[in-house]
């Protein structure tokens, strides 16, 4: 295990330096000058000159890699040119906003996800099977904004059941400030027992993680049914049923680890694409996460914001896909050996 | 303990295994034997109720007096397969297997770490083995562990599904011997599907033939090697070079 370990640690660490020379790339091919998206469309040549000078612009492209890396090792992400804020400090308020709807969701979808798998594969073109595709179908194939709309619409609007918009009550900033030390509300909440706060949260949290839980939800159910029919006609399941196992009992204790991995892997690939592309719903709900900060970036031509952005996750697929490799040391002896 | 009448499996409209009469009696040795395709394994697989949904079986199949044997899985009728490290849980080190197995049929705690150990040991694995997963074990001890793993569970009957073809000539040897000391000095049932006329000739008491699905002939091991009757057991003999042609 400890050999596997170091296998992928080392695997991640060249990866990342890969991401970060990507990144530099991506930043250098954006179209248009961050000078000028600093300095105003109307700014003199003295103006357009220093801001250069201040983002280091004007140097060779090898001394920009060189400070790019030496800053990036020193967290400094630049200022971007929307907020006028350091990146890295806009990224540290938005990416716990977004990590906590992402965590919140995903926790969802594999507890309904997994299960609705099993229960679609044990009763393999039943009733139950017939429902479960169904409902992964729609949940798959529904577009989250609509999905996000639809549900704000029913559950806020109409039954009034929970609030329309943002990650806590607002009036509670007052009653029952919150003692910040990881910027995730509910974890904040929940260890500084601040009950008011962390049951608001919990509250605001439901719908848009409910929105964005469907698409990975119904994605976890069909790979976990297609896998476990497949896995439970293996010889060794049908040994398990030799030795007098039911059909419940081979799919869950003997079938169902086997099939782990993929839906590990799948996991990871959602989560980090959650984290950004989850801006429709945060949009919807005002909720104030890394999506919507990317998509305003984009929009400002925000190139230090998009880039820390775009460097934030993919090292989050990076950091995603080790603890995954990890999990499925674990969870499978035989991925260790590979 | 076996008795089998008028047995067929069909798929769709094709009849893939026709089995009008075999019984395994106690302490005997019954070869199905023929070359692949012939609807050895799917009888094999009818004793259990281990076919795919897809198949239809009709006639009688009775075992220990019940109509329905699926019901005496493991506990009085075992299987060994002929893929010795697949039909072992890859996930699942080989003493949880057999403490899982165990516990199911009600054995628990002393007895069944005595059941495990004195299995183990009429197999000839030490108790390491039940640490270790089954990548990391060899396929005749795997084969091994499965015959300990109806030991343990008590079986009185083993059906083994060829199960030799998949390993080597030294380790096969290992694999029969095991497989012959049990049948003999304790006699174990066993209904052997193989195309090993070789390995039949030396364990069987009984042999049936079968091709197409259809039994060819059916008889005393001794008689039938020394007068096949049928043309087609005769080829089979004659294609097998340890033995003397009929």
């Amino acid at each position: 295990m400890a050999r596997y370990l170091a296998r992928r640690l080392g695997q991640a660490v060249l990866v990342v330096f890969g991401v970060v020379a990507l990144t530099f790339v991506i930043m250098r091919l954006l179209p248009g000058d961050p000078a000028i998206a600093y300095a105003g469309p109307k700014a003199s040549a003295a103006d357009l000159a220093a801001a250069r000078a201040r983002f280091g612009l004007d140097a060779p492209i090898p001394v920009q890699l060189w400070n790019y890396v030496r800053d990036l090792a020193a967290g400094d992400l630049g200022t971007s040119l929307h907020t006028r804020q350091p990146v890295a400090d806009d990224l540290t308020l938005a990416f716990p906003a977004s990590l906590e709807l992402v965590g919140a969701a995903l926790i969802f979808a594999v507890a309904v996800g997994l299960p609705l798998g099993v229960l679609a594969a044990r009763y393999k073109t039943r009733f139950p099977d017939f429902t479960v595709r169904l409902s992964s179908m729609l949940a798959v194939s529904v577009p989250v904004f609509w999905l996000a709309l639809a549900v704000r619409t029913l559950f806020s609007s109409v039954l009034g059941w929970f609030p329309v918009a943002g990650e806590y009550d607002a009036a509670l900033d007052s009653t029952s400030p919150l003692h910040v030390y990881t910027n995730i509300t509910a974890v904040d909440a929940l260890f500084t027992g601040n009950w008011p706060m962390l049951g608001s949260t919990l509250h605001h949290l439901v719908l848009p993680a409910l929105v964005v839980a469907a698409y990975p939800a119904g994605v976890i159910a069909q790979l976990t049914r297609a896998a476990l029919i497949e896995e439970s006609a293996q010889d060794h399941a049908r040994m398990a049923r030799a030795l007098g196992f039911g059909e419940t009992a081979v799919l869950t204790r003997f079938s169902l680890r086997p099939v782990l991995n993929p839906v590990l892997s799948l996991i990871a690939l959602v989560f980090a694409y959650s984290i950004v592309n989850g801006f429709l719903v945060e949009a919807v709900f005002n909720w104030p996460g890394l999506g919507r900060y990317a998509a305003d970036s984009i929009r400002t031509l925000d190139t230090p914001a998009i880039a820390g952005v775009t460097l934030l996750v993919a090292l989050l697929y990076v950091l995603a896909n080790l603890i995954v490799d990890l999990l499925q040391g674990v969870v499978d002896p035989r991925a260790r050996t590979r | 303990m076996i008795e089998i009448r008028d047995l067929e499996v069909r798929i769709g409209d094709r009849v893939i295994a026709a089995v009008p009469h075999l019984d395994v009696g106690p302490g005997q040795c019954v070869a199905i034997v023929g070359e692949s395709g012939s609807g050895k394994t799917t009888t094999l697989l009818a004793i259990l109720g281990l076919l795919d949904e897809a198949a239809t079986v009709t006639g009688s199949i009775e075992a220990f007096g019940v109509r329905s044997p699926s019901t005496l899985r493991g506990s009085k009728i075992a299987l060994v397969m002929q893929s010795p490290q697949g039909a072992l849980t890859p996930t699942m080190r080989l003493g949880t297997l057999l403490r899982r197995a165990l516990a199911l049929h009600g054995v628990r705690g002393r007895a069944a770490a005595d059941r495990t150990r004195q299995a183990l040991r009429d197999v000839l694995l030490e108790d390491e083995i039940l640490r270790r997963y089954p990548h990391q074990v060899s396929g005749g001890q795997a084969q091994r562990f499965a015959l300990a793993l109806a030991l343990a569970l008590g079986a009185e009957v083993i059906l083994a599904d060829e199960p030799t073809s998949a390993l080597d000539v030294t380790v096969q040897a290992e694999v029969v011997a095991v497989l012959r000391r049990l049948h003999e000095e304790r006699g174990l049932a066993v209904l052997l599907v193989s195309h090993d006329l070789a390995l039949v000739s030396s364990i069987a008491d009984h042999v049936v033939v079968m091709k197409d699905g259809q039994v060819v002939e059916s008889g005393p091991a001794a008689e039938m090697f020394a007068h096949p009757a049928a043309g087609y057991t005769r080829e089979l003999i004659a294609a097998t070079p340890e033995l003397p042609d009929a």
